[in-house]
């Protein structure tokens, strides 16, 4: 493999230095480089990041391909900047066993784009009833870590208490889509002032503030450790970082459009903002945005939810819950995150890159940029302002709130282990 | 220009006067021999159903027959097509059938809202009831019998209900009654109180034009008209209250309740009633409960809106977030 000096670019924001990609790792980070026998990428100013990990992405496959597919779904990965992702377990057949999630890993490996790290199923056939093989899942050639009913919650308190315990046998982690379900009987929306105007089903916020209380005192009970799946209210916010005060092992992800987007969108009755947890208000969205930037909430996750043009093309009850996030993630942070002071780019890198790897134990990403590490890298054109096209999304689905929408930044290169997969904006 | 009426929330007062106004014209057609004026002759209607409501669904047709419109009667119950699917797909084949409006009753809050801005097709859209958001005309026909036994026949012409003290009593929750009452009756004036246990009244409550109280009894010597709206007996089995007794006690209109109220005032309820549940047979049979005008008066105000929305020079309903975008 040939090597490649990206020349002048701002390491994690900082000064501009030259990073030269030798083989699959980086072989240099420093002023002046020389370029010779190399490729050379002119960065001119745009920001260098660690390639980003996604902790929450729905695949698809197998099953929905018509919505989405690992190779479709790692294109928009690596278009979005992001080096892995987790796939989670809610396919058809579900990831409960070690011969879905080694098909899956195995996808992922095969098409390159980026790694493809599976999650299990907690409960066989995300059920409830029954835990799934989780220990054959790790065992297998997918190694699964991270272990989530996603899309339902694992309501049973018994069960929750005997995954978190199980899981601690080889370090995993149980991801909580937190959710109280006879809370949430015929929820359409957040609950508040703009539910009762339309007549839509409330989606309470006690609903999954309920559920996180309970389970971080699962965890402190049992000494596990439980990661809580897109966290949407301030009052959960207060809960993580009570519990965080407290030594509880907890960590919490929000998702790009949980910083951006109110329910007031919903009085459009356009079902491109019909998402599980649903959008909630101004306060919420504040309170999240300082609890990622204090650490409360430790990750940025995109719950990437693909779905067919007619599953959102009909009335709001009928649509299918969710939105696609990976090609637009970056852009939703810079704007809600580093643009209004809240993060810097060393910021972004830690929330988006380094603490994902951690908790999935990706241990190849989320590296610092630095000489001897894996060349996951991104390269990020800060400086861009365009408007959202979906037309252009390498994701199979166009389901995205934010078409139109203005938003900065733009990612131009990913490098996965030293192979471009994305070049100026290309995928190759 | 895009005509629909989604919300009641999207009258004005003076649109809601001008309905009010038309219908006491179109309520003379009913007392002549033959009870039909030709404004509509040559346009299509089609009942979109996709919810039950035979008494929706009827009032709708005689107002559209007594305006000489051909209708189209459409129930979608019981398809096993995806209602998304549905809904997109039979607006479509109506609307290369060429229809002129269409009447719209659905389970989904909001889809006649989609169907009016969507882009699927370019009929008026009106809004029949909708999950649990909207019932714009029944809201109108509310407020035309208020006016008519409150105000006058004649000397309401041109009037709103200022002043005027409407409670509202039940399922407030679940009710496109109470939702678009509420919006509807602000607009004309009326002062509005909402009445029911708390686990009937949505969180969110408080922005809205009106007051809202748990006690029934407090409330009655200060209403000139009360409407009880239903409650459905499946709301018993989720824990909305303990017993039909319970709630009948504290929440049902009886006559001794009733002789708490000012001698004028009027007894309300939308249809069809629960007798012994929310009301019972002493109050619904009595003068002062107008039931049976409100159903009368049904067909003359989806006249006038079809009047106005079609057959009129000058639009008096605009829908003015579809105006936007269009």
């Amino acid at each position: 493999m040939s090597k490649i000096l990206i020349r002048g670019a701002k390491v994690l924001g900082g000064e501009p230095q030259d990073v030269l990609i030798d083989g699959e790792i980086i072989a240099e980070v420093g002023t002046g480089l020389s370029d010779e026998g190399t490729v050379v990428v002119e960065a001119d100013g745009k920001v260098l990041l660690p390639g980003l990990v996604d902790l929450h992405t729905h695949l698809r496959e197998p099953g929905r391909e018509d919505s989405e597919t690992v190779l479709t779904g790692t294109r928009a990965a690596a278009s979005g900047g992001f080096t892995a992702v987790f796939a989670m377990a809610n396919t058809f057949p579900v990831a409960d066993t070690a011969g879905v999630v080694e098909q899956v890993y195995r996808l992922g490996q095969e098409h390159g784009y980026c790694d493809v790290q599976p999650i299990g199923a907690v409960t066989v056939g995300l059920e409830g009833k029954k835990l799934a093989e989780l220990g054959a899942m790790h065992e297998s050639a997918a190694g699964v870590t991270v272990f989530s009913d996603d899309g339902k919650c694992v309501d049973d308190a018994v069960m929750m208490r005997r995954a978190l315990e199980y899981v601690k046998a080889f370090g995993g982690v149980v991801a909580q889509h937190a959710q109280e379900p006879r809370l949430t009987e015929g929820a359409q929306m957040n609950e508040g002032v703009v539910s009762a105007e339309l007549g839509l089903g409330g989606w309470p916020a006690v609903a999954e503030e309920s559920i996180i209380a309970r389970d971080v005192l699962l965890a402190e009970h049992v000494g596990s450790r439980v990661h809580i799946c897109h966290l949407s209210t301030a009052g959960s916010v207060e809960i993580v970082r009570w519990a965080k005060s407290r030594g509880i092992d907890v960590t919490a992800e929000v998702t790009p459009h949980h910083l951006l987007l109110t329910d007031e969108l919903v009085r459009s009755y356009n079902p491109v903002y019909k998402v599980n947890p649903p959008l909630r208000t101004e306060r919420d969205v504040l309170a999240l945005r300082e609890a990622l930037a204090d650490g409360t909430i430790d990750i940025v996750a995109t719950d990437h939810a693909p779905h067919p043009h007619e599953d959102k093309d009909c009335e709001w009850g009928a649509a299918a819950m969710g939105m696609v996030g990976l090609e637009t993630a970056l852009s939703v942070v810079q704007e809600t995150m580093v643009a209004t002071g809240l993060l810097d780019w060393a910021g972004v890198a830690d929330r988006m890159s380094v603490k994902p790897a951690k908790i999935g134990r990706a241990s190849g990403h989320g590296r610092p940029v630095s000489a001897g590490e894996p060349a996951n890298l991104t390269l990020v054109d800060t400086a861009y302002r365009g408007s959202v096209d979906p037309a252009g999304f390498a994701s199979r689905s166009r389901n995205t709130p934010y078409e139109g929408r203005e938003l900065p930044g733009r990612v131009t290169h990913t490098w996965l282990r030293g192979k471009a997969t994305l070049v100026d904006g290309k995928l190759t | 220009m895009q005509r629909h009426l989604i919300s009641a929330a999207d009258l004005t007062r003076d649109d809601a006067v001008l309905i009010l106004d038309t219908a006491e014209e179109m309520a003379r057609v009913a007392d002549r021999p033959i009870k039909k004026l030709p404004t509509l002759r040559g346009r299509t209607i089609v009942n979109l159903f996709f919810e039950d409501s035979t008494r929706t669904r009827i009032s709708f047709e005689a107002a559209e027959k007594r305006l000489s419109a051909d209708v189209i009667n459409f129930t979608a119950k019981g398809s096993s097509v995806s209602k998304g699917e549905s809904l997109k797909d039979t607006a479509q084949t109506l609307e290369a059938m060429g229809v002129d409006a269409v009447v719209i009753r659905h389970g989904a809050s909001g889809a006649p809202y989609r169907l009016a801005t969507s882009g699927w097709i370019d009929a008026a859209v009106i809004n029949a009831g909708d999950g649990t958001h909207q019932h714009p005309t029944q809201a109108l026909l509310d407020a035309f019998t208020m006016r008519r036994r409150l105000v006058g026949r004649d000397a309401g012409l041109g009037q709103d209900l200022s002043g005027r003290r409407i409670t509202i009593v039940g399922d407030v929750l679940h009710s496109r009654v109470a939702r678009s009452n509420v919006d509807l009756l602000h607009t004309l004036g009326a002062q509005v109180t909402l009445v029911a246990p708390p686990t009937l009244v949505p969180v969110g409550v408080h922005t809205w034009p009106c007051e809202v109280s748990y006690d029934l009894d407090s409330t009655l010597a200060k209403s000139d008209a009360v409407m009880m709206l239903r409650v459905q007996r499946e709301r018993m089995n989720a824990a909305f209250f303990p017993t039909e007794r319970e709630y009948s006690r504290r929440y049902g209109l009886d006559g001794l309740r009733m002789a708490r109220m000012p001698e004028h005032a009027i007894v309300m309820h939308p249809g069809p009633m629960v007798r012994g549940m929310e009301i019972t047979a002493e109050v619904a049979d009595s003068d002062r409960c107008t039931v049976v005008e409100q159903v009368a008066n049904g067909v003359s105000i989806r006249m006038a809106v079809l009047y106005l929305l079609l057959g009129g020079n000058e639009p008096a309903v605009t829908h003015t977030r579809t105006t936007e975008e269009k």
